[in-house]
């Protein structure tokens, strides 16, 4: 009669029970009986060389009693690796004589044989064991990575004026980490960033269910703050307890630059302007926690070159070798730092990785959404892609290197090419001066007086108006407009006495578009000529 | 309309001082603009700045008059100017430098009003 006892982290050894007893064995039904590691025959058989007999044993153990109560007369310890892993029971010998002392050589050599061998099985099923539970948790982290990617955005929204980014990097194992963008009709945008408490599939369910009911309760509710109430007393009775979901959500006008928020105790948004970085503040309950909660609703206007960003927890508290955290004062420097949104995001986690070093493991998801004013063309996309759409001729098209001074070449060209429209003096003239403020901007900040890089300049002319478009490669740069010049402030010394060739622009022409496709930054000038043609 | 170079003249003119203007007011006239003013910094008078011969300012130039306007106010100093075109009378109005500045149509009237 074999007992395996397999090791376990509590107190107590279990047989494994008789899978290696031979079933004609004349012992009859034998039950398994297990040598807790608190009986004293515990100790006594590990310390023993070979069979034990059980007739003269001065132990006071209760299992010797139920072994003797079983006429067990001889017990073999299978000892291996300083552990007893099974004992075989002996009960008398067939033959009615004492066991000589060749039959405990053979049960000594016998035991010196199988414990190995039953140390071997034991570790091959241990891994086996380890190897399913970590199969389970990888598919289970698979399908919470699944949920988020198949939920977050696909692509961004594309809008004349304003550059939008982001970023998402699941933790291992995934945060509940999300963020949305909603189209909400005309030129209003709803704007998500969130945090589910929790991680695996659990967060990523209810990361799930928070998204659609956000979804809905945009569709409904004008107001941020009415938005984030709904939601918190949908998501109150559904949500598992002790789990919470904190969260942003804003409604941006993409004509007018006016942000409204509301903020579920979720990190503040940060907006570099010309005076610094500004703190976005509303206070309210995160989702989830209790019903009924009422949500501070605020406003900001974006002005011209301001740059929103907004974070998730997993950046400022990601931590160093040292165990220091990334924390907000750095994420406020990088925001004050950081240019428009595609480099923004770029440089915030750049910064990020090289401060807790290339082989730390991400403790937290990180997710990054960058909303940056970048021009000021009040167009929504549909409208610029509806100007394109006009399909004006092409009568000039030219390039001028980056150059100072080539801003006159390039008004000579333009002057020339629209010589037979009919301009009036003063609008040919304001034209000019647009033209050669944008190509000026185009040479000095977009291609950066780079003198291999050219300026092209095309002008395309249809019944009702000229169109200029100037493009360099500045898509991609870190151009900041000077901030709206204010001539009183420039007197005073508190702005600098440059700054005017944005304001120029839009003051000479109709309209105004900027327009970024990766690194090519397109500006259309667009003068009306209708009422002199 | 072909790029000019700037150039500058100081004239007397009748206790007034007169800085004639010529050709383009743009980054490349910088230094020339700032020595100008510095040498009909301590003339009497009113500063008369006459754009006559003027054919193009850019936002630059536009730049360099703001800074000869913060110096010449900071010693209570009138700043004039002249022949102005249309064009860049409109800009004169949009930058609200013509708050700032008293303009005149030429040089005649700019007298009369003295």
């Amino acid at each position: 009669m074999v007992s395996l006892i397999r090791k376990k982290r509590g107190n107590q050894s279990k047989p494994l029970g008789t899978d290696f007893a031979d079933p004609t064995d004349a012992v009859g039904d034998f039950p398994p009986i297990p040598v807790p590691v608190s009986d004293p025959l515990y100790a006594f058989l590990l310390a023993s060389s070979g069979p034990v007999d059980l007739g003269g044993l001065p132990l006071a153990s209760p299992t010797v009693e139920t072994l003797r109560g079983h006429g067990v007369e001889i017990i073999v310890p299978l000892v291996g690796n300083g552990e007893l892993m099974g004992v075989l029971y002996l009960g008398p010998r067939r033959s009615d004589r004492p066991y000589s002392s060749d039959d405990r050589k053979l049960l000594t050599a016998l035991a010196d044989k199988v414990a190995p061998t039953i140390r071997v099985a034991q570790l091959l099923r241990q891994q086996a064991d380890e190897s399913k539970e970590r199969e389970r948790i990888e598919q289970e982290l698979r399908i919470a990575a699944l949920i988020q990617q198949t939920l977050l955005p696909k692509e961004l929204p594309a809008i004349t004026g304003w550059t939008v980014d982001a970023f998402y990097r699941p933790a291992r194992e995934i945060g509940g980490d999300f963020y949305d963008f909603i189209p909400l009709g005309g030129s209003r945008l709803g704007v998500v960033i969130g945090d589910v408490t929790d991680k695996g599939v659990p967060a990523a369910l209810v990361m799930a269910t928070c998204r659609a009911m956000l979804r809905a309760a945009a569709a409904h509710h004008d107001e941020a703050g009415s938005v984030l109430a709904a939601v918190n007393n949908a998501l109150h009775p559904e949500i598992p307890p002790n789990m919470f979901v904190t969260c942003l959500y804003a409604i941006l006008d993409t004509d007018s630059g006016e942000l409204q928020y509301a903020n579920a105790g979720h990190n503040l948004p940060y907006v570099q302007t010309s005076n610094g970085v500004t703190e976005l503040r509303a206070t309210g309950m995160p989702l989830g926690l209790m019903p009924d909660m009422e949500y501070e609703q605020r406003q900001y206007d974006l002005a011209l070159g301001e740059v929103m960003v907004l974070t998730s927890d997993g950046i400022t508290e990601a931590h160093n070798g040292e165990g220091e955290m990334y924390g907000f004062d750095r994420l406020i420097a990088q925001v004050a730092a950081s240019g428009p949104a595609r480099t923004a995001v770029s440089d915030l986690i750049d910064d990020l990785e090289g401060f807790v070093g290339p082989d730390a493991e991400q403790e937290d998801d990180i997710t990054l959404v960058v909303v940056h004013r970048s021009s000021s063309a009040r167009v929504s996309a549909e409208a610029f892609e509806g100007l394109k759409k006009v399909d004006p001729k092409s009568i000039a098209s030219f390039s001028v290197a980056s150059v100072e001074g080539n801003e006159r070449t390039a008004i000579d060209q333009v002057t020339d090419a629209i010589i037979h429209v009919h301009l009036t003096q003063e609008k040919l003239e304001k034209l000019q001066t647009a033209v050669g403020e944008t190509v000026m901007n185009a040479i000095e900040h977009g291609n950066k007086s780079q003198e291999d890089l050219d300026v092209t300049v095309e002008v395309l002319v249809d019944t009702s108006r000229i169109t200029v478009r100037v493009t360099d490669s500045g898509g991609e740069g870190e151009f900041q407009p000077a901030p709206e010049p204010n001539l009183e402030d420039k007197l005073d010394g508190l702005q600098s006495p440059r700054g005017w060739g944005l304001f120029l622009i839009e003051a000479m022409v109709d309209q105004v578009h900027a327009h970024d496709d990766g690194p090519v930054h397109t500006v259309e000038l667009i003068v009306n000529i209708g009422e002199d043609h | 309309m072909p790029a000019s170079p700037f150039s500058s003249q100081q004239q007397d003119d009748n206790g007034d001082t007169v800085l004639v203007l010529a050709g383009d007011i743009n980054r490349a006239a910088e230094q020339e603009m700032r020595g100008a003013y510095e040498a009909a910094k301590s003339t009497p008078g009113r500063l008369i700045l006459n754009f006559d011969q003027v054919s193009y300012v850019n936002s630059t130039g536009i730049a360099l008059i703001v800074a000869v306007l913060t110096d010449a106010r900071s010693v209570g100093r009138e700043v004039v100017a002249v022949g102005l075109t249309p064009h860049y009378l409109e800009i004169f109005s949009i930058t609200r430098l013509s708050d700032f500045i008293t303009i005149y149509p030429d040089m005649a009237s700019a007298r009369t009003a003295d």
